[in-house]
């Protein structure tokens, strides 16, 4: 079964490559270039080697907003991962009923991401959106403009509103490629409702599962634009996670050479925290023949 | 164990069949002996797959009943009639072993570990999968993984019949006789209920003890493989069994003599009456094994054009066109062909007759 | 499907629609608003529907022409994506060759980029070779992140299909591109489509590089949604009714793509 050896299929990666390198390598480079830097202005460049590095490694607003950023995106996992598993276990299997579900279940997927705060924002507000107003009838004092609490909670359930569909769809393809016969086989097993689904349809969703939670954790470590939209950051920095944090550097502050120390420090925590939870669930999947 | 009847059983996935082609399977009865290896052989669409899943409950049938061991179990599911299967692809569980893959099906009865560790390996030893046990079931060959489906059946002392749907699919050719031995095997060791579903001649013959021959919905013959090959009841068991199948002559009555093409065929009297009564679509079947070369006019025999000649190493096969009917016949490998014109014997004593398909005579 | 897990099956399904629907429900139902009514009595359904804020977006360039441009570099992105993906999915999924796993890693990396922090970079980038405010800007820049998406579905549907099938072919005599074409594509139509849909959504959902690297020419409707807003005050009706509109072509694509999600993939090799 192992793939033969074929130096020329480097050839078929070749358009892919330049595709991808034109737009990644240079700003990379740009990137690595302003890191060891102090851009005093567009012409006077100084050499400061690890300065901006140590000092990055030791702001506690820094510190601060990664704890914020590990917890949302850990959040975001243990919420959406199990709800859009739940999610695609629940839609029909075929018809046309299966079709509209997907339709409606995919809907916020498709919105551009500064709309998806945009309707929260509407939404939230307690004097002209639905779900504030509903909130405030009820007798709780919501506000996601001022309270770190209830902003903090707005912008997880926009999360979870926004990307379980993600997760339920790709989960919701990995069930539909079950053949029946592992249904039936486990029906003359005598196997239980939740038998099927640990030792069938989990192991089967293990490759989609895979995707939906690396991309779910890189996109959600990166969460830029929709808290943006609904919060700005605020109230206080309750809600500014570490994009925000670094583009105000970037752009607000002007301080290149920081917030390019910054995003490789950033870059490198996430590809860290992938690699982790990848073979985390390789090994998930291998390791329990004795369960 | 159970022996297994149908009675009048039949299934459309319509509602209110009305014609014969609304059936699926159309409504028959039958009797399988207890602790017999049956197989369903058909080509495909021929409802041979719909008759297994509901003789393991994954189908309620529309019409009729399902008895074992004279209990009705027409609407039990899969789980209450104690069958097993084997399907076409291996279904195993991936993440288990493969000693838990055959211990789940008792786990999940709920008996205790000891006992379920000894059946385990009498099972294990039994297909010769004790080496393998602690090995993760995924990484096994497709052979392998069919007789881990195969032993999650017989780990349970309350099977009343297995089930194989074309289970030979997915292996390797050279490992499919192996299989098969196996197989043939365990039924002799204990004796259960096999039913084996089949599009190939080869595998139903070699492994059952009486073949189910369906075609469109419906079961045309049950036999031993020998009655199948001498007997067929039906003009498409003789076609669809053997390699090349029975010839098949159309025969007209209309003159004085039966004619076959264009040719006289002189057979017996009383065998022209019957068949005069019979009524219409009469055709002669011969199978290729029992065609002889005969003299030219003798009776009985016909002339034919040589189409073609084939050594077969232990046969000779001809094929021959009488009057633009194709006819085979499998001669002795040392027969000479001269020319191209030869006479066959066609009325022999292991020639039959049909009436719209269905066996009249001989 | 035992009658007691229907149930069960059919409130959550119930639940999560509604939790999806309300709040869009709601943008919709601000569209169909006045923003004196959107700011006065609070009602759950509009009490004099009127499509005048859509009739604004219809008849003012700046709007539509957002929309345009959105779906002229989104499609740009897709099938270029889709393009260079699969030949060199093709080949990490039938062979091994110097550094394959590194370049599949490195590729997965470049979804792993913030692009908050590229943004400059890729500012100078574009600049410096005169692509800023077109399309193939923003349809270049996003291939950064669909590329790599790209490349891994559709290595997991190739590894579905069997080897033999293309010995077979090439024992026929077909050329690779025949092959590829003729036989190989139509095997993976359905990852074909899945990619493509991936690559779509996220072309038109992007905003940050989407809106650095344009100006005028090549604004997408998101961009033009921020400004106006700040511009005009609070133009909620207006806002409304482009967020609505920006979801027709989302709808639309996952309307093609269902069957091949409803058919079901597994990526059981990655």
């Amino acid at each position: 079964m192992s793939k033969p050896v074929n130096q020329k299929a480097l050839l078929l990666i070749v358009p892919m490559f330049v595709c991808v390198a034109f737009s990644a390598i240079m700003p990379l480079m740009t990137v690595v270039n302003y890191s060891v830097q102090d851009i005093i202005s567009p012409t006077q460049h100084v050499f400061v080697g690890t300065e901006w590095f140590r000092m990055i490694l030791n702001d506690p607003d820094l510190q601060d907003a990664l704890v914020r950023q590990l917890v949302f995106s850990l959040c975001v996992l243990l919420i959406e991962i199990p709800l859009g598993v739940a999610l695609a276990l629940a839609m029909p299997a075929a018809g046309w009923r299966a079709s509209a579900t997907l339709v409606v279940v995919a809907m916020p997927l498709l919105i551009p991401w500064n709309v998806v705060g945009t309707v929260w924002q509407i939404f939230g507000r307690s004097d002209i959106g639905l779900g504030g107003y509903v909130l405030t009838q009820l007798g709780i004092d919501y506000n996601y403009t001022a309270h770190t609490r209830d902003a903090w909670l707005t912008v997880l359930v926009m999360d979870v509103w926004h990307w379980t569909p993600l997760v339920a769809l790709l989960a919701y393809a990995g069930l539909r490629a079950i053949p029946d016969a592992f249904y039936q086989a486990a029906e003359i097993d005598g196997a239980s409702r939740f038998a099927v689904f640990r030792y069938i349809e989990l192991p089967k969703m293990r490759g989609v599962l895979m995707i939906a939670v690396l991309l779910r954790f890189m996109d959600s470590f990166m969460i830029y634009t929709e808290p943006f939209v609904l919060t700005g950051g605020g109230p206080g920095n309750a809600t500014t996670f570490l994009s925000q944090y670094l583009t105000q550097k970037a752009v607000g502050q002007f301080d290149l050479g920081p917030a390019a120390a910054f995003s490789l420090i950033y870059f490198l925590i996430i590809l860290l925290f992938c690699f982790i939870l990848y073979n985390w669930m390789q090994r998930l999947g291998q390791g329990d023949g004795h369960a | 164990m159970a022996c297994i009847e149908f009675r009048d059983l039949g299934h459309a996935y319509r509602p209110n069949p009305a014609t014969a082609g609304d059936y699926a399977l159309q409504p028959m009865s039958m009797d399988w002996a207890d602790g017999g290896a049956y197989a369903l052989l058909g080509p495909s669409g021929c409802g041979k797959t719909t008759l297994l899943n509901i003789v393991s409950g994954l189908v309620t049938p529309s019409h009729g009943r399902v008895l074992f061991d004279g209990r009705d179990v027409t609407a039990l599911g899969a789980r209450e009639r104690n069958i097993a299967q084997v399907f076409q692809f291996p279904v195993i569980y991936d993440t288990m072993t493969v000693f838990d893959n055959l211990a789940f099906p008792l786990r999940n009865r709920g008996l205790a570990d000891a006992e379920i560790r000894n059946r385990v390996h009498e099972v294990a030893e039994m297909l010769e999968l004790s080496n393998e046990l602690k090995r993760r079931a995924a990484n096994l060959a497709a052979d392998a993984k069919q007789k881990i489906s195969l032993g999650r059946g017989l780990v349970r002392k309350d099977v009343a019949a297995i089930l194989f749907d074309e289970p030979l699919t997915v292996i390797d050719p050279h490992l499919k006789w192996a299989l098969r031995r196996q197989l043939k095997k365990i039924h002799q060791q204990l004796k259960l209920t096999l039913i084996y579903v089949t599009h190939d001649q080869v595998e139903a013959l070699t492994f059952a003890d009486e073949v189910v021959v369906m075609t469109d919905g419906r079961v045309v013959q049950q036999g031993t493989p020998e009655a199948l090959f001498m007997r067929p009841d039906h003009a498409f068991v003789g076609y669809f069994i053997g390699s090349p199948g029975m010839n098949l002559c159309p025969l007209s009555l209309a003159g004085e003599a039966a004619t076959l093409g264009g040719q006289p065929l002189a057979l017996p009297e009383p065998m022209l009456r019957a068949l005069r009564e019979a009524g219409d679509e009469i055709r002669l079947g011969l199978r290729p094994e029992f065609v002889r070369l005969a003299a030219a006019g003798e009776a009985g025999a016909v002339r034919a054009r040589v189409v073609q000649a084939q050594p077969l190493g232990n046969s000779l096969l001809l094929s021959a066109s009488v009057d633009g009917q194709l006819v085979r016949a499998r001669l002795a490998p040392e027969t000479r062909i001269g020319g191209d014109e030869v006479w066959l014997r066609l009325v022999a004593p292991e020639t039959l007759y049909f009436s719209n398909d269905v066996r009249i005579a001989g | 499907m035992r009658k007691s897990r229907v149930l069960p099956r059919a409130i959550t399904l119930t639940l999560y629609v509604l939790f999806t629907l309300l709040p869009l429900y709601w943008m919709l139902a601000m569209s169909l608003r006045t923003n004196e009514e959107t700011l006065g009595a609070f009602s759950f359904l509009p009490m004099a529907p009127t499509l005048d804020n859509y009739r604004v977006i219809f008849t003012d360039p700046s709007w539509y022409w957002g929309y345009l441009n959105s779906i002229s570099y989104v499609l740009i992105n897709t099938v270029l994506s889709v393009l260079v993906a699969l030949p060199a999915a093709y080949a990490f999924s039938r062979y091994r060759f110097l550094g394959d796993k590194h370049l599949f890693f490195w590729l997965l990396t470049n979804r792993m980029t913030p692009p908050a922090v590229f943004l400059l970079p890729f500012f100078q980038l574009y600049s410096s070779i005169g692509l800023m405010d077109t399309y193939w800007a923003v349809a270049l820049a996003h291939m950064v992140f669909n590329v790599p998406l790209a490349v891994w579905i559709l290595e997991g549907f190739m590894s579905g299909v069997s080897r033999e099938i293309d010995e077979t072919a090439y024992i026929d005599g077909y050329s690779f591109p025949a092959f590829f074409i003729r036989i190989f594509l139509p095997l993976i139509k359905a990852g074909v489509g899945v990619t493509a849909f991936f690559c779509f959504m996220f072309s038109w959902v992007e905003l940050l590089l989407a809106r650095t690297l344009t100006s005028v020419n090549a604004k997408p409707i998101a961009a033009v949604m921020t400004r106006t807003v700040s511009a005009a005050g609070m133009d909620w009706g207006v806002l409304a009714a482009a967020g609505v509109l920006t979801l027709v072509p989302g709808a639309l694509v996952i309307w093609f793509v269902r069957h091949y999600i409803a058919k079901g993939f597994a990526m059981g090799r990655v």
